[in-house]
């Protein structure tokens, strides 16, 4: 049976206060903590970086600050897919930029929105995903694709979105 | 003091008895993943599993040959290693066939052979007289591509830690500074500041607690030779920052990898953890009463953080901006503690030193310049990779001759060394030896070792813009110069990208470029204006025909770009008409067709779908 319209409990602070039982008191690991936060939510929401704030006793508006200093941390809910386009120097003079706007247009982004409405995606160009010999290159997850071409953008967004649309309900 | 030598003679004779058995080698480092190079894992080991076949598989790092990607090689007892390349999944599993039932190497797909010792076969190049290779000196790469670096015992078995045992039992700190110093090792991480004297520093600096920092936030765009170390053969890393704590004085070690990296910081991982288990890392190392401990500190995403003390803030946790020197870390570094900090490319040549001797690394290189560089070779490049060669040999060698020069024979435009940092380098100028000094008169710099090739299809005014973005989204803002400076100069080479410029606008640049390069805080600003330094130096000719004619030869600027049909070769096939995002393109079926160029946005879509070249840009 299809459970999507209970509540369920948000497991994810459980999960939160239990990773920062390690960081209790360490006003050092900020970094660290954000990123194992971030790994929880998929961002970083008001009430985590209190959170986190409390267990290394340093107050929020620095953890904010280091928060928003750094390219990786977003404060804003992001898509559950996260496509990485590679802008680095191999890849911009191997045409990156035609790349980028096959996504945008594939996923009907327009107006200089990078995550879709139903949260599947979210498109991120980053600087440089250091496998220059394969440019012009992209990275959905943790999987990297070489070498691509905007035709064939279609046909590997395709594969995520069937993925999803398998998972979402089975039932 | 327990030596090594024991369990690496049965790490040696174990990887000797392997060589009697059939093994497939698979490159999966990012490159080769990004490549496909996963799935042919997956397939031939499917592959091998059903069959029942007594086959090893080993996964390595990069071999350097990104431009063949996806690769893998077959071993053969009492056979040369063959190696093929741009494979996919099933012409690798009918590879492996053809070996096993007929004992032959597959002419298609073969890059190259290399006999170890065992009868070459004939009609194949050998690795070491392939264009690519022959010009290359293996040296901190010597390992990366042929041991699997998940393994520490491949690592003892190839000499390794065998010279941090050598300093440990029979040198003292002040001796190995003296050899590093003598060697001639300059820091690999773009500054080229001599290794031996920062050590010596540190040395001297007063204090129980002491740190040795790897930088190995490999931000630059076009640069990608650390993450193949990282990931090709750690412990090499590892064994360099053990033997600079024990000159130091240091017991704590941090590496600083940057979060785009998670391959990279994964295998460092586990080979702190092999590391450590061995005896080789943390207290009492091999008996000796030396303590070294290694952290993995992973970046979040700030350029900036390659800069030595925005490191050591981000390390911190703190916003990794950096700060004035003096103090240099070397006095007041990590925690305020003393600190050497050095990059990946300069730890990893650090064992290979003290194993030879200063003497044979000092014999590599230019007068000032010693030793080997490894390069990212990226771009219009036939031949993408890494390469490792030389200080000291031309670019033109490392562009032709190794790189195999440009793709599609376009012509040559210029080679941007240095990445952000860095400038580009002219036809006319490609005979100049690589080495830090040459390269700083040309206005460029060595940096970490990217090489961008742009071949006449690029537009330069567009290259100094792409940069200066780059710089200002990644300017942290702490000093005026570089925050508002680096800002100011990107609008006005946006301005003349679209067509906008003025003379007086050439003149603003150069002056705001000498303003951000004289007086910001850090090497992000002060080397900001190098790509627009160089461009106008170089290729002053665009910037003027952008300005004065409104033309972008490159057909790059989309804003001074003009797309027409030439009716002479239009056939009104109306592809373009359905392939056209604005209905820019009208005309009716099989007479010509005209764009209107108020519609037209310029996304040369129709150039790309028309098949009898009807259409072009000026």
């Amino acid at each position: 049976m299809c459970n999507c319209n209970e509540t369920i409990p948000d497991l994810r602070y459980a999960a939160l206060e239990k990773t920062l039982e390690k960081y209790q008191g360490k006003s050092g690991k900020i970094i660290p903590a954000l990123q194992e936060t971030q790994e929880i939510f998929g961002y970083l929401p008001d009430d985590a970086i209190k959170a986190i704030a409390a267990a290394l006793k340093v107050p929020s508006s620095e953890i904010f600050g280091v928060a928003t200093f750094y390219g990786q941390f977003h404060l804003q809910a992001r898509g559950k897919n996260i496509i990485r386009v590679c802008t680095g120097t191999a890849c911009h003079v191997q045409g990156s930029g035609k790349i980028l706007d096959a996504i945008t247009q594939t996923l009907g982004l327009t107006g200089g929105m990078m995550t879709t409405e139903d949260l599947l995606f979210t498109v991120e160009p980053v600087a440089c995903l250091g496998a220059c010999g394969m440019a012009p290159v992209i990275m959905i997850n943790e999987e990297a694709y070489g070498r691509v071409s905007p035709d064939d953008v279609p046909e590997i967004l395709a594969q995520y979105q069937e993925k999803d649309g398998k998972e979402k309900c089975i039932a | 003091m327990h030596s090594l030598n024991d369990m690496r003679k049965q790490f040696q004779d174990a990887l000797e008895e392997s060589r009697k058995h059939t093994r497939v080698v698979i490159g999966l480092g990012t490159c080769g993943i990004a490549a496909g190079g996963d799935k042919i894992w997956h397939e031939v080991s499917r592959y091998i599993e059903t069959h029942r076949l007594e086959v090893e598989m080993m996964s390595t790092g990069c071999i350097g040959m990104c431009y063949a990607e996806p690769l893998m090689e077959v071993h053969m007892p009492g056979e040369p290693r063959f190696i093929y390349g741009n494979l996919t999944p099933e012409a690798a599993v009918d590879i492996l066939k053809l070996h096993l039932s007929e004992g032959k190497p597959s002419p298609e797909y073969i890059v190259a052979q290399d006999p170890r010792g065992f009868e070459a076969a004939a009609n194949i190049t050998r690795l070491d007289e392939t264009p690519f290779y022959k010009r290359q000196t293996k040296n901190i790469l010597g390992r990366c591509g042929i041991i699997d670096p998940e393994q520490i015992v491949h690592y003892i078995a190839l000499d390794g830690y065998a010279a941090l045992e050598k300093v440990l039992s029979a040198m003292s700190p002040i001796q190995v500074i003296e050899v590093i110093s003598r060697s001639g090792l300059r820091g690999r991480g773009g500054g080229g500041f001599p290794t031996g004297r920062k050590w010596e520093a540190a040395y001297h600096s007063y204090g129980s607690k002491k740190y040795v920092v790897c930088n190995a936030d490999e931000g630059d765009p076009g640069a990608f030779m650390d993450r193949s170390v990282l990931e090709g053969d750690p412990h090499e890393l590892l064994e360099g920052m053990a033997i600079c704590g024990y000159a130091i004085g240091a017991d704590e070690g941090y590496i600083y990898v940057r979060a785009e990296y998670p391959l990279a910081i994964k295998r460092l991982k586990k080979a702190i953890r092999d590391a450590e288990s061995m005896g080789i890392l943390g207290d009492n190392i091999l008996g000796s009463g030396f303590n070294f401990r290694v952290q993995i500190a992973a970046g979040a995403g700030a350029f900036v953080c390659g800069e030595e003390t925005a490191l050591m803030h981000s390390i911190e946790g703190k916003r990794g901006m950096p700060r004035v020197r003096p103090p240099y870390p070397a006095q007041s570094g990590l925690w305020g503690k003393p600190t050497n900090i050095n990059n990946v490319e300069t730890y990893a040549n650090v064992p290979g030193i003290i194993r030879q001797g200063a003497d044979q690394f000092a014999a590599m290189g230019t007068e000032n310049s010693k030793g080997s560089k490894v390069f990212a070779l990226t771009g219009k490049i036939n031949r993408t990779g890494l390469a490792e060669v030389p200080i000291g040999i031309s670019l033109r060698d490392i562009v032709f001759d190794i790189g195999g020069g440009i793709q599609n024979h376009k012509k040559y435009k210029a080679v941007q060394i240095g990445g952000p940092s860095g400038g580009c380098i002219p036809e006319n100028l490609l005979d100049t030896p690589v080495d830090y000094d040459s390269l700083l008169q040309l206005g460029a710099m060595m940096g970490s070792g990217g090489l961008v090739v742009m071949d006449e299809d690029t537009c330069m005014v567009d290259v100094a813009r792409y940069f200066l973005h780059f710089t200002q989204e990644e300017s942290c803002g702490k000093c005026a110069p570089c925050r508002e400076g680096t800002m100011r100069m990107l609008q006005i080479l946006e301005k003349i990208c679209d067509g906008k410029g003025t003379p007086q606008d050439l003149d603003t640049l150069e002056s705001l470029c000498r303003v951000v390069k004289t007086t910001s805080l850090c090497g992000l600003g002060q080397s900001a204006p190098n790509p627009v330094l160089a461009t106008l130096r170089y290729f002053r000719s665009e910037y003027e025909a952008h300005i004065y004619d409104k033309k972008c030869h490159a057909g790059v600027c989309t804003e001074l770009l003009d797309i027409t049909i030439n009716a002479d070769k239009c056939k009104g096939c109306t592809v373009c008409v359905d392939v056209c995002p604005t209905g820019a393109i009208k005309g009716e079926r099989k007479k010509p067709h005209v764009i209107d160029p108020a519609v037209c946005i310029k996304c040369q879509a129709c150039m790309v779908k028309c098949k009898f070249g009807a259409i072009s840009r000026g």
